[in-house]
Protein backbone atom coordinates (compact mmCIF):
# COMPACT_ATOMS: atom_id res chain seq x y z
CA UNK A 1 0.00 0.00 0.00
CA UNK A 2 1.26 3.77 -1.08
CA UNK A 3 1.20 6.69 1.91
CA UNK A 4 0.52 9.28 -0.97
CA UNK A 5 -2.16 11.40 -0.50
CA UNK A 6 -4.94 13.22 -3.31
CA UNK A 7 -6.42 16.37 -2.70
CA UNK A 8 -8.78 15.41 -6.05
CA UNK A 9 -11.71 14.37 -4.33
CA UNK A 10 -13.40 15.93 -1.14
CA UNK A 11 -12.74 14.42 1.75
CA UNK A 12 -16.63 14.33 3.69
CA UNK A 13 -17.43 14.43 7.73
CA UNK A 14 -19.27 11.01 7.58
CA UNK A 15 -17.38 7.60 8.31
CA UNK A 16 -18.01 6.68 4.41
CA UNK A 17 -17.02 9.52 2.94
CA UNK A 18 -13.90 9.36 5.35
CA UNK A 19 -13.05 5.70 4.78
CA UNK A 20 -13.35 6.37 0.63
CA UNK A 21 -11.10 9.25 1.24
CA UNK A 22 -8.12 7.05 2.31
CA UNK A 23 -9.63 4.45 -0.21
CA UNK A 24 -8.96 6.86 -2.91
CA UNK A 25 -5.73 8.08 -1.32
CA UNK A 26 -4.35 4.65 -1.37
CA UNK A 27 -5.03 3.83 2.58
CA UNK A 28 -7.20 0.87 3.21
CA UNK A 29 -8.48 1.22 6.87
CA UNK A 30 -10.97 -0.90 9.00
CA UNK A 31 -12.18 0.29 12.20
CA UNK A 32 -11.22 -1.23 15.81
CA UNK A 33 -13.46 -0.27 18.97
CA UNK A 34 -11.89 1.60 21.70
CA UNK A 35 -14.35 -0.10 24.29
CA UNK A 36 -14.48 -4.02 23.09
CA UNK A 37 -11.18 -3.64 21.61
CA UNK A 38 -13.04 -6.10 18.50
CA UNK A 39 -12.56 -5.19 14.86
CA UNK A 40 -15.22 -3.97 12.73
CA UNK A 41 -15.70 -3.78 9.05
CA UNK A 42 -17.73 -2.17 7.35
CA UNK A 43 -16.66 1.19 9.32
CA UNK A 44 -19.80 2.77 10.74
CA UNK A 45 -21.11 5.37 13.12
CA UNK A 46 -21.16 2.79 16.28
CA UNK A 47 -19.72 -0.35 17.18
CA UNK A 48 -21.64 -3.40 15.96
CA UNK A 49 -20.64 -5.79 18.83
CA UNK A 50 -20.83 -3.32 22.08
CA UNK A 51 -22.78 0.05 21.07
CA UNK A 52 -19.97 2.29 21.33
CA UNK A 53 -19.77 5.65 19.70
CA UNK A 54 -18.00 5.48 16.67
CA UNK A 55 -14.86 3.53 16.25
CA UNK A 56 -11.32 4.39 15.24
CA UNK A 57 -10.52 4.02 11.80
CA UNK A 58 -7.09 1.88 12.13
CA UNK A 59 -5.05 0.01 9.63
CA UNK A 60 -5.27 -3.88 9.28
CA UNK A 61 -1.85 -5.83 8.95
CA UNK A 62 -4.07 -6.55 5.09
CA UNK A 63 -3.16 -10.25 5.19
CA UNK A 64 -6.32 -12.77 5.56
CA UNK A 65 -7.26 -16.07 3.80
CA UNK A 66 -10.58 -16.52 1.02
CA UNK A 67 -13.19 -17.62 3.24
CA UNK A 68 -16.02 -17.94 0.29
CA UNK A 69 -15.39 -18.19 -3.63
CA UNK A 70 -17.57 -17.69 -6.82
CA UNK A 71 -16.38 -17.22 -10.22
CA UNK A 72 -18.97 -14.94 -12.13
CA UNK A 73 -19.22 -16.21 -15.87
CA UNK A 74 -19.00 -13.37 -18.47
CA UNK A 75 -19.10 -13.64 -22.06
CA UNK A 76 -15.34 -13.21 -23.54
CA UNK A 77 -16.35 -10.43 -25.70
CA UNK A 78 -17.79 -8.65 -22.11
CA UNK A 79 -14.57 -8.88 -20.52
CA UNK A 80 -14.93 -12.99 -19.55
CA UNK A 81 -15.24 -14.88 -16.09
CA UNK A 82 -14.18 -13.03 -12.88
CA UNK A 83 -13.62 -14.07 -9.32
CA UNK A 84 -15.77 -12.71 -6.38
CA UNK A 85 -14.92 -13.56 -2.82
CA UNK A 86 -15.20 -12.54 0.91
CA UNK A 87 -12.46 -12.39 2.34
CA UNK A 88 -11.28 -12.84 6.01
CA UNK A 89 -9.13 -10.60 7.43
CA UNK A 90 -6.59 -11.74 10.34
CA UNK A 91 -8.28 -9.19 12.61
CA UNK A 92 -11.52 -11.36 12.34
CA UNK A 93 -13.13 -9.07 9.84
CA UNK A 94 -14.72 -10.37 6.46
CA UNK A 95 -15.38 -8.24 3.29
CA UNK A 96 -16.16 -8.93 -0.06
CA UNK A 97 -13.45 -8.30 -2.59
CA UNK A 98 -11.48 -10.07 -5.48
CA UNK A 99 -8.87 -12.12 -6.35
CA UNK A 100 -6.40 -10.71 -8.68
CA UNK A 101 -3.22 -12.01 -10.22
CA UNK A 102 -4.94 -15.44 -11.40
CA UNK A 103 -7.20 -17.37 -12.85
CA UNK A 104 -10.94 -16.99 -11.07
CA UNK A 105 -11.22 -21.22 -11.17
CA UNK A 106 -7.94 -21.25 -9.48
CA UNK A 107 -9.20 -18.90 -6.03
CA UNK A 108 -9.60 -22.07 -3.08
CA UNK A 109 -11.01 -21.22 0.12
CA UNK A 110 -8.26 -21.13 2.21
CA UNK A 111 -5.81 -19.34 0.04
CA UNK A 112 -3.45 -16.66 1.98
CA UNK A 113 -4.01 -13.61 1.00
CA UNK A 114 -2.35 -9.57 1.01
CA UNK A 115 -4.55 -6.63 0.00
CA UNK A 116 -4.26 -3.79 -2.32
CA UNK A 117 -5.76 -0.58 -2.87
CA UNK A 118 -6.44 -0.15 -6.35
CA UNK A 119 -7.38 3.43 -7.98
CA UNK A 120 -8.69 3.43 -11.28
CA UNK A 121 -7.82 6.64 -13.33
CA UNK A 122 -11.05 9.21 -12.11
CA UNK A 123 -12.83 6.09 -10.05
CA UNK A 124 -12.81 5.22 -6.41
CA UNK A 125 -10.26 3.74 -4.46
CA UNK A 126 -10.88 -0.54 -4.07
CA UNK A 127 -9.43 -3.06 -1.84
CA UNK A 128 -8.24 -5.97 -3.84
CA UNK A 129 -5.94 -9.18 -2.78
CA UNK A 130 -3.26 -11.07 -4.60
CA UNK A 131 -2.77 -14.56 -3.36
CA UNK A 132 0.94 -14.89 -1.08
CA UNK A 133 2.92 -17.62 -2.38
CA UNK A 134 5.81 -19.60 -0.49
CA UNK A 135 6.96 -19.27 2.74
CA UNK A 136 5.29 -15.91 3.33
CA UNK A 137 2.06 -17.37 2.86
CA UNK B 1 -50.12 -9.27 28.55
CA UNK B 2 -50.98 -11.87 25.48
CA UNK B 3 -48.24 -14.48 25.39
CA UNK B 4 -47.14 -16.47 21.76
CA UNK B 5 -47.74 -19.71 23.38
CA UNK B 6 -51.65 -17.91 23.62
CA UNK B 7 -51.76 -16.72 20.57
CA UNK B 8 -51.19 -20.52 18.96
CA UNK B 9 -53.83 -21.64 17.07
CA UNK B 10 -55.98 -18.33 17.42
CA UNK B 11 -55.89 -17.04 13.87
CA UNK B 12 -56.29 -18.87 10.53
CA UNK B 13 -56.01 -18.57 6.99
CA UNK B 14 -59.66 -19.16 5.53
CA UNK B 15 -58.90 -18.35 2.12
CA UNK B 16 -56.31 -18.26 -0.43
CA UNK B 17 -55.35 -17.54 -4.54
CA UNK B 18 -53.20 -17.73 -7.05
CA UNK B 19 -53.90 -15.81 -10.13
CA UNK B 20 -51.44 -15.09 -13.65
CA UNK B 21 -48.41 -17.35 -12.52
CA UNK B 22 -45.68 -17.92 -15.39
CA UNK B 23 -46.79 -15.19 -17.68
CA UNK B 24 -49.35 -12.83 -18.00
CA UNK B 25 -48.42 -9.98 -20.39
CA UNK B 26 -49.41 -6.99 -20.16
CA UNK B 27 -50.60 -6.63 -16.67
CA UNK B 28 -49.31 -4.53 -14.20
CA UNK B 29 -48.46 -5.88 -10.47
CA UNK B 30 -51.82 -4.22 -9.62
CA UNK B 31 -53.93 -5.74 -11.72
CA UNK B 32 -52.34 -9.31 -10.95
CA UNK B 33 -52.16 -8.20 -7.04
CA UNK B 34 -56.14 -7.47 -7.69
CA UNK B 35 -57.13 -10.54 -9.00
CA UNK B 36 -55.70 -13.01 -6.35
CA UNK B 37 -57.36 -10.61 -3.66
CA UNK B 38 -60.67 -10.98 -5.17
CA UNK B 39 -60.46 -14.85 -5.42
CA UNK B 40 -58.89 -15.42 -2.25
CA UNK B 41 -61.59 -13.24 -0.24
CA UNK B 42 -64.26 -14.74 -2.45
CA UNK B 43 -62.30 -18.89 -1.23
CA UNK B 44 -62.75 -17.28 2.11
CA UNK B 45 -66.08 -16.73 1.51
CA UNK B 46 -65.76 -12.77 2.49
CA UNK B 47 -66.85 -10.08 0.36
CA UNK B 48 -64.09 -7.31 -0.39
CA UNK B 49 -66.36 -5.29 2.11
CA UNK B 50 -65.32 -7.55 5.14
CA UNK B 51 -61.52 -6.54 4.71
CA UNK B 52 -60.72 -4.57 7.71
CA UNK B 53 -56.63 -5.43 7.93
CA UNK B 54 -54.57 -5.25 5.15
CA UNK B 55 -50.92 -6.53 4.26
CA UNK B 56 -48.60 -6.02 1.39
CA UNK B 57 -44.76 -5.47 -0.13
CA UNK B 58 -43.75 -4.66 -3.38
CA UNK B 59 -39.64 -4.84 -4.38
CA UNK B 60 -40.64 -1.10 -6.51
CA UNK B 61 -42.79 0.39 -4.85
CA UNK B 62 -42.01 1.88 -1.45
CA UNK B 63 -45.52 3.13 -0.17
CA UNK B 64 -46.84 0.00 -1.93
CA UNK B 65 -49.76 -0.41 1.07
CA UNK B 66 -51.24 2.95 -0.44
CA UNK B 67 -52.06 2.37 -4.00
CA UNK B 68 -53.16 -1.03 -2.96
CA UNK B 69 -55.85 0.71 -0.25
CA UNK B 70 -56.81 3.06 -3.22
CA UNK B 71 -57.21 0.07 -5.77
CA UNK B 72 -58.85 -2.30 -4.00
CA UNK B 73 -61.45 0.02 -2.29
CA UNK B 74 -60.62 -0.68 1.25
CA UNK B 75 -60.55 1.15 4.63
CA UNK B 76 -58.50 -0.75 6.77
CA UNK B 77 -58.13 -0.07 10.88
CA UNK B 78 -54.81 -2.52 10.34
CA UNK B 79 -51.98 -1.58 7.67
CA UNK B 80 -48.65 -3.57 7.58
CA UNK B 81 -46.53 -2.68 4.46
CA UNK B 82 -43.18 -4.44 6.17
CA UNK B 83 -40.78 -4.99 3.47
CA UNK B 84 -38.44 -8.21 4.06
CA UNK B 85 -38.21 -8.76 0.70
CA UNK B 86 -39.27 -12.64 -0.05
CA UNK B 87 -39.91 -13.52 3.45
CA UNK B 88 -42.12 -10.47 4.05
CA UNK B 89 -45.40 -12.26 3.76
CA UNK B 90 -44.90 -15.11 6.38
CA UNK B 91 -43.14 -12.06 8.30
CA UNK B 92 -46.72 -10.28 7.88
CA UNK B 93 -48.75 -13.63 10.19
CA UNK B 94 -47.79 -12.54 13.68
CA UNK B 95 -48.57 -9.05 14.01
CA UNK B 96 -51.27 -9.69 11.85
CA UNK B 97 -52.64 -12.55 15.09
CA UNK B 98 -51.89 -9.57 17.22
CA UNK B 99 -54.13 -7.45 15.53
CA UNK B 100 -57.04 -9.49 15.21
CA UNK B 101 -56.17 -11.11 18.98
CA UNK B 102 -56.50 -7.65 20.50
CA UNK B 103 -59.69 -6.99 17.74
CA UNK B 104 -58.24 -4.21 15.82
CA UNK B 105 -59.19 -5.77 12.68
CA UNK B 106 -61.35 -8.77 11.81
CA UNK B 107 -60.07 -10.07 8.57
CA UNK B 108 -56.20 -9.53 6.97
CA UNK B 109 -56.00 -9.55 3.39
CA UNK B 110 -52.58 -10.34 2.70
CA UNK B 111 -51.13 -9.92 -0.88
CA UNK B 112 -48.79 -9.38 -3.08
CA UNK B 113 -48.53 -9.62 -7.23
CA UNK B 114 -45.59 -9.06 -9.61
CA UNK B 115 -45.29 -9.31 -13.54
CA UNK B 116 -41.45 -9.13 -13.45
CA UNK B 117 -40.92 -11.79 -16.05
CA UNK B 118 -43.56 -9.52 -18.65
CA UNK B 119 -42.74 -6.13 -17.54
CA UNK B 120 -41.43 -3.48 -18.95
CA UNK B 121 -39.67 -2.03 -16.38
CA UNK B 122 -38.78 -5.22 -15.14
CA UNK B 123 -36.30 -6.99 -13.02
CA UNK B 124 -33.38 -5.32 -14.46
CA UNK B 125 -34.59 -2.23 -14.22
CA UNK B 126 -35.23 -2.22 -10.50
CA UNK B 127 -31.67 -3.68 -9.92
CA UNK B 128 -30.38 -0.84 -10.85
CA UNK B 129 -32.54 1.57 -9.34
CA UNK B 130 -31.65 -0.07 -6.54
CA UNK B 131 -28.59 0.34 -6.94
CA UNK B 132 -29.20 4.05 -5.96
CA UNK B 133 -32.30 3.61 -3.56
CA UNK B 134 -30.69 1.01 -1.68
CA UNK B 135 -26.83 0.99 -1.92
CA UNK B 136 -24.22 -1.45 -0.79
CA UNK B 137 -20.96 0.64 -1.36
CA UNK B 138 -18.79 -2.39 0.83
CA UNK B 139 -20.59 -4.55 -2.43
CA UNK B 140 -20.78 -3.09 -5.22
CA UNK B 141 -17.82 -2.24 -6.75
CA UNK B 142 -17.00 -5.87 -6.88
CA UNK B 143 -19.85 -6.76 -8.97
CA UNK B 144 -21.85 -9.18 -7.39
CA UNK B 145 -24.29 -10.69 -9.45
CA UNK B 146 -26.66 -10.51 -7.48
CA UNK B 147 -28.88 -12.19 -5.49
CA UNK B 148 -27.34 -15.16 -7.38
CA UNK B 149 -23.44 -14.48 -6.22
CA UNK B 150 -24.20 -14.47 -2.71
CA UNK B 151 -26.22 -17.64 -2.69
CA UNK B 152 -22.77 -19.27 -5.00
CA UNK B 153 -20.38 -17.77 -2.18
CA UNK B 154 -22.46 -19.70 0.82
CA UNK B 155 -22.64 -22.50 -1.62
CA UNK B 156 -18.82 -22.82 -2.20
CA UNK B 157 -18.69 -22.53 1.97
CA UNK B 158 -20.73 -24.95 2.65
CA UNK B 159 -19.16 -27.27 0.34
CA UNK B 160 -15.61 -26.22 2.11
CA UNK B 161 -16.99 -26.59 5.53
CA UNK B 162 -19.21 -30.49 4.81
CA UNK B 163 -17.88 -31.93 1.78
CA UNK B 164 -21.24 -30.95 0.30
CA UNK B 165 -21.42 -31.55 -4.06
CA UNK B 166 -22.87 -30.22 -6.83
CA UNK B 167 -24.55 -33.31 -6.99
CA UNK B 168 -25.99 -32.98 -3.68
CA UNK B 169 -27.45 -29.43 -4.97
CA UNK B 170 -28.92 -31.04 -8.50
CA UNK B 171 -31.03 -33.22 -6.17
CA UNK B 172 -32.57 -30.38 -4.99
CA UNK B 173 -33.59 -28.88 -8.38
CA UNK B 174 -34.49 -32.58 -9.66
CA UNK B 175 -36.44 -32.92 -6.92
CA UNK B 176 -38.68 -29.47 -7.23
CA UNK B 177 -39.17 -30.60 -10.80
CA UNK B 178 -40.56 -34.36 -10.00
CA UNK B 179 -43.22 -32.33 -8.07
CA UNK B 180 -43.60 -29.69 -10.16
CA UNK B 181 -44.54 -32.74 -13.07
CA UNK B 182 -47.51 -33.48 -10.77
CA UNK B 183 -48.60 -29.49 -10.64
CA UNK B 184 -50.55 -28.10 -13.55
CA UNK B 185 -50.14 -24.51 -12.25
CA UNK B 186 -46.10 -24.48 -12.23
CA UNK B 187 -44.29 -22.95 -15.10
CA UNK B 188 -41.35 -25.44 -16.07
CA UNK B 189 -42.42 -28.95 -16.32
CA UNK B 190 -40.01 -30.98 -18.58
CA UNK B 191 -38.28 -33.80 -17.54
CA UNK B 192 -35.09 -33.07 -15.13
CA UNK B 193 -32.14 -34.77 -14.03
CA UNK B 194 -29.18 -35.27 -12.01
CA UNK B 195 -26.90 -34.58 -14.92
CA UNK B 196 -29.02 -31.81 -16.65
CA UNK B 197 -28.76 -29.76 -14.01
CA UNK B 198 -24.97 -30.82 -13.77
CA UNK B 199 -24.28 -30.19 -17.44
CA UNK B 200 -26.81 -26.67 -17.63
CA UNK B 201 -24.86 -23.25 -18.13
CA UNK B 202 -22.34 -21.91 -15.11
CA UNK B 203 -23.70 -18.77 -14.15
CA UNK B 204 -21.99 -18.48 -10.81
CA UNK B 205 -20.07 -21.16 -9.56
CA UNK B 206 -20.72 -23.82 -7.65
CA UNK B 207 -24.38 -22.60 -9.48
CA UNK B 208 -25.77 -23.08 -12.99
CA UNK B 209 -28.80 -21.50 -14.37
CA UNK B 210 -30.92 -24.95 -13.12
CA UNK B 211 -29.85 -24.54 -9.42
CA UNK B 212 -31.40 -20.84 -10.06
CA UNK B 213 -34.80 -19.92 -9.20
CA UNK B 214 -37.57 -19.08 -12.41
CA UNK B 215 -38.52 -15.07 -13.15
CA UNK B 216 -42.03 -15.73 -13.66
CA UNK B 217 -45.24 -13.07 -13.53
CA UNK B 218 -47.74 -13.92 -10.83
CA UNK B 219 -49.62 -12.93 -7.67
CA UNK B 220 -50.88 -14.37 -4.37
CA UNK B 221 -53.00 -13.67 -1.84
CA UNK B 222 -54.43 -15.17 1.60
CA UNK B 223 -57.03 -14.18 4.03
CA UNK B 224 -56.53 -14.37 7.90
CA UNK B 225 -59.37 -14.31 10.65
CA UNK B 226 -59.84 -15.14 14.15
CA UNK B 227 -60.35 -19.11 14.58
CA UNK B 228 -63.70 -18.71 15.88
CA UNK B 229 -64.69 -17.29 12.83
CA UNK B 230 -62.78 -19.37 10.59
CA UNK B 231 -65.15 -22.15 11.51
CA UNK B 232 -67.95 -20.49 10.67
CA UNK B 233 -66.50 -20.06 7.20
CA UNK B 234 -67.13 -22.08 3.97
CA UNK B 235 -63.22 -23.33 3.86
CA UNK B 236 -61.87 -26.23 5.85
CA UNK B 237 -59.71 -23.87 8.43
CA UNK B 238 -55.72 -23.66 8.30
CA UNK B 239 -54.49 -22.56 12.07
CA UNK B 240 -51.60 -20.98 12.13
CA UNK B 241 -50.08 -22.46 15.34
CA UNK B 242 -46.60 -20.95 15.47
CA UNK B 243 -44.76 -18.26 13.46
CA UNK B 244 -41.76 -16.50 13.82
CA UNK B 245 -39.29 -13.88 12.19
CA UNK B 246 -35.54 -13.11 12.56
CA UNK B 247 -32.80 -10.85 10.43
CA UNK B 248 -29.41 -10.87 10.99
CA UNK B 249 -27.82 -9.10 8.21
CA UNK B 250 -28.18 -7.62 4.90
CA UNK B 251 -25.27 -8.49 3.01
CA UNK B 252 -24.28 -11.77 2.45
CA UNK B 253 -20.53 -9.90 3.24
CA UNK B 254 -21.91 -9.67 6.76
CA UNK B 255 -23.73 -12.53 7.28
CA UNK B 256 -22.02 -13.99 10.86
CA UNK B 257 -21.19 -17.49 9.39
CA UNK B 258 -22.34 -18.25 5.57
CA UNK B 259 -23.74 -21.71 6.74
CA UNK B 260 -25.93 -20.62 9.03
CA UNK B 261 -28.87 -18.43 8.33
CA UNK B 262 -31.27 -16.40 10.64
CA UNK B 263 -34.13 -19.70 10.46
CA UNK B 264 -32.43 -21.10 12.98
CA UNK B 265 -33.69 -18.38 15.37
CA UNK B 266 -37.05 -18.05 13.15
CA UNK B 267 -37.71 -21.80 12.96
CA UNK B 268 -37.15 -22.11 16.69
CA UNK B 269 -39.33 -19.48 17.75
CA UNK B 270 -42.62 -21.17 15.15
CA UNK B 271 -42.17 -24.44 16.81
CA UNK B 272 -41.67 -23.16 20.59
CA UNK B 273 -45.27 -20.98 19.81
CA UNK B 274 -46.32 -24.10 17.82
CA UNK B 275 -44.84 -26.59 20.63
CA UNK B 276 -44.07 -28.92 17.49
CA UNK B 277 -40.64 -29.98 16.44
CA UNK B 278 -39.56 -30.91 12.94
CA UNK B 279 -40.33 -34.63 12.97
CA UNK B 280 -44.39 -33.74 13.71
CA UNK B 281 -44.74 -31.85 10.01
CA UNK B 282 -46.26 -33.39 7.40
CA UNK B 283 -45.20 -31.42 4.17
CA UNK B 284 -42.79 -28.69 3.91
CA UNK B 285 -42.56 -25.09 1.92
CA UNK B 286 -39.29 -23.65 1.41
CA UNK B 287 -37.89 -20.47 0.01
CA UNK B 288 -35.92 -22.41 -2.79
CA UNK B 289 -34.62 -19.09 -4.82
CA UNK B 290 -31.67 -21.36 -5.13
CA UNK B 291 -30.95 -24.90 -4.64
CA UNK B 292 -28.28 -24.06 -1.21
CA UNK B 293 -31.27 -22.45 -0.02
CA UNK B 294 -33.18 -26.09 0.82
CA UNK B 295 -29.83 -27.47 2.24
CA UNK B 296 -29.70 -24.49 4.66
CA UNK B 297 -33.20 -24.37 6.04
CA UNK B 298 -33.39 -28.26 6.20
CA UNK B 299 -30.50 -27.91 8.89
CA UNK B 300 -31.43 -24.51 10.30
CA UNK B 301 -35.02 -25.26 10.81
CA UNK B 302 -33.83 -28.88 12.26
CA UNK B 303 -34.99 -31.30 9.98
CA UNK B 304 -31.85 -32.32 9.77
CA UNK B 305 -28.06 -31.69 11.50
CA UNK B 306 -26.41 -28.57 10.47
CA UNK B 307 -23.87 -30.27 7.60
CA UNK B 308 -25.90 -32.96 6.61
CA UNK B 309 -28.46 -31.33 4.37
CA UNK B 310 -26.90 -32.32 1.03
CA UNK B 311 -26.66 -36.73 2.68
CA UNK B 312 -30.45 -36.12 3.89
CA UNK B 313 -31.78 -34.51 0.19
CA UNK B 314 -29.85 -37.30 -1.75
CA UNK B 315 -31.48 -40.61 -3.52
CA UNK B 316 -34.40 -38.61 -4.28
CA UNK B 317 -35.80 -38.19 -0.71
CA UNK B 318 -37.32 -34.82 -0.76
CA UNK B 319 -39.18 -36.21 -4.03
CA UNK B 320 -42.13 -37.18 -4.44
CA UNK B 321 -42.34 -41.06 -2.79
CA UNK B 322 -39.53 -39.63 -0.72
CA UNK B 323 -38.99 -39.35 3.33
CA UNK B 324 -39.66 -35.78 3.60
CA UNK B 325 -42.16 -34.20 0.87
CA UNK B 326 -40.51 -30.86 0.35
CA UNK B 327 -41.68 -28.11 -2.50
CA UNK B 328 -44.91 -30.05 -3.58
CA UNK B 329 -45.93 -27.34 -6.06
CA UNK B 330 -42.50 -27.51 -7.74
CA UNK B 331 -41.10 -24.31 -5.79
CA UNK B 332 -39.39 -21.62 -7.10
CA UNK B 333 -36.74 -23.31 -9.32
CA UNK B 334 -40.16 -24.62 -11.19
CA UNK B 335 -43.70 -23.57 -10.28
CA UNK B 336 -43.13 -19.75 -9.93
CA UNK B 337 -41.10 -16.82 -8.86
CA UNK B 338 -42.11 -13.07 -9.26
CA UNK B 339 -39.37 -12.28 -7.34
CA UNK B 340 -40.85 -12.79 -3.90
CA UNK B 341 -42.14 -15.82 -3.61
CA UNK B 342 -42.97 -16.75 0.70
CA UNK B 343 -46.54 -16.17 0.08
CA UNK B 344 -46.37 -19.37 -2.95
CA UNK B 345 -44.84 -21.57 -0.47
CA UNK B 346 -46.99 -20.68 2.53
CA UNK B 347 -50.60 -21.31 -0.08
CA UNK B 348 -48.87 -24.84 -1.59
CA UNK B 349 -49.27 -25.64 2.19
CA UNK B 350 -52.35 -24.12 2.55
CA UNK B 351 -53.65 -26.51 -0.17
CA UNK B 352 -51.63 -29.70 1.03
CA UNK B 353 -53.45 -29.21 4.50
CA UNK B 354 -56.76 -28.73 2.77
CA UNK B 355 -56.30 -32.00 0.31
CA UNK B 356 -56.48 -29.86 -2.41
CA UNK B 357 -53.24 -30.88 -3.84
CA UNK B 358 -54.02 -32.70 -6.83
CA UNK B 359 -52.00 -35.31 -8.20
CA UNK B 360 -49.03 -34.00 -5.84
CA UNK B 361 -51.06 -34.23 -2.81
CA UNK B 362 -49.53 -35.52 0.06
CA UNK B 363 -51.79 -38.19 1.83
CA UNK B 364 -53.52 -37.36 5.53
CA UNK B 365 -51.37 -33.84 5.78
CA UNK B 366 -52.44 -32.01 9.02
CA UNK B 367 -49.17 -29.85 9.33
CA UNK B 368 -47.19 -27.99 7.23
CA UNK B 369 -43.86 -25.48 7.65
CA UNK B 370 -43.71 -22.67 5.41
CA UNK B 371 -40.93 -21.16 5.21
CA UNK B 372 -39.60 -17.32 3.15
CA UNK B 373 -36.21 -16.02 3.15
CA UNK B 374 -35.38 -12.41 2.08
CA UNK B 375 -32.70 -10.33 0.40
CA UNK B 376 -29.36 -12.24 0.03
CA UNK B 377 -29.85 -15.24 3.28
CA UNK B 378 -30.78 -11.76 4.91
CA UNK B 379 -34.28 -12.39 6.73
CA UNK B 380 -36.09 -15.34 7.43
CA UNK B 381 -40.05 -16.08 8.58
CA UNK B 382 -41.65 -19.57 9.56
CA UNK B 383 -44.65 -20.88 9.61
CA UNK B 384 -46.09 -23.59 11.17
CA UNK B 385 -49.76 -24.34 9.85
CA UNK B 386 -52.07 -27.01 10.83
CA UNK B 387 -56.15 -28.15 10.77
CA UNK B 388 -58.20 -28.33 13.67
CA UNK B 389 -57.34 -31.45 14.86
CA UNK B 390 -53.77 -30.55 15.36
CA UNK B 391 -55.04 -27.46 18.10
Amino acid sequence: MTNSSTTSKPTGTGVLARHQAELDAGRFLIQRCGACQRAVYFPRVLCPHCGAEEPALVAPAGTGAVYAVTTVRRKPEAGGDYNVSIVELDEGVRLMSRVEGMPPADVRIGLRVRARVVVPPGGSGMVVFDAITGDAA
Amino acid sequence: MTTLKQLRGSAAIAGVATYGCGESPGHTDMELLAEAARRAVADAGLAMKDIDGLCTASASATMWAMPVVEYLGLRPSYIDSTMLGGSSFIAHLLPAMQALASGQCNAVLVCYGSAQRTATFGRREVVASRRYLDPQPYETPYEPMQPLSAYALAASRHMHEFGTTRRDLAEVAVAARAWARLNPEAFMRDPLSIDDVLNARMVCDPLTVRDSCLVTDGAGAFVLVRADRARDLPREPVHVLGTGTAVWNRQISSMHDLTTTAARDSGRAAFDMAGLSPRDIDVVQLYDAFTINVLLFLEDLGFCAKGEGGAFVRGGAIAPGGRLPVNTNGGGLSCVHPGMYGIFALIEAVRQLRGEGGDRQVAGARTALAHGNGGTLSSQATAVLGLAQTL
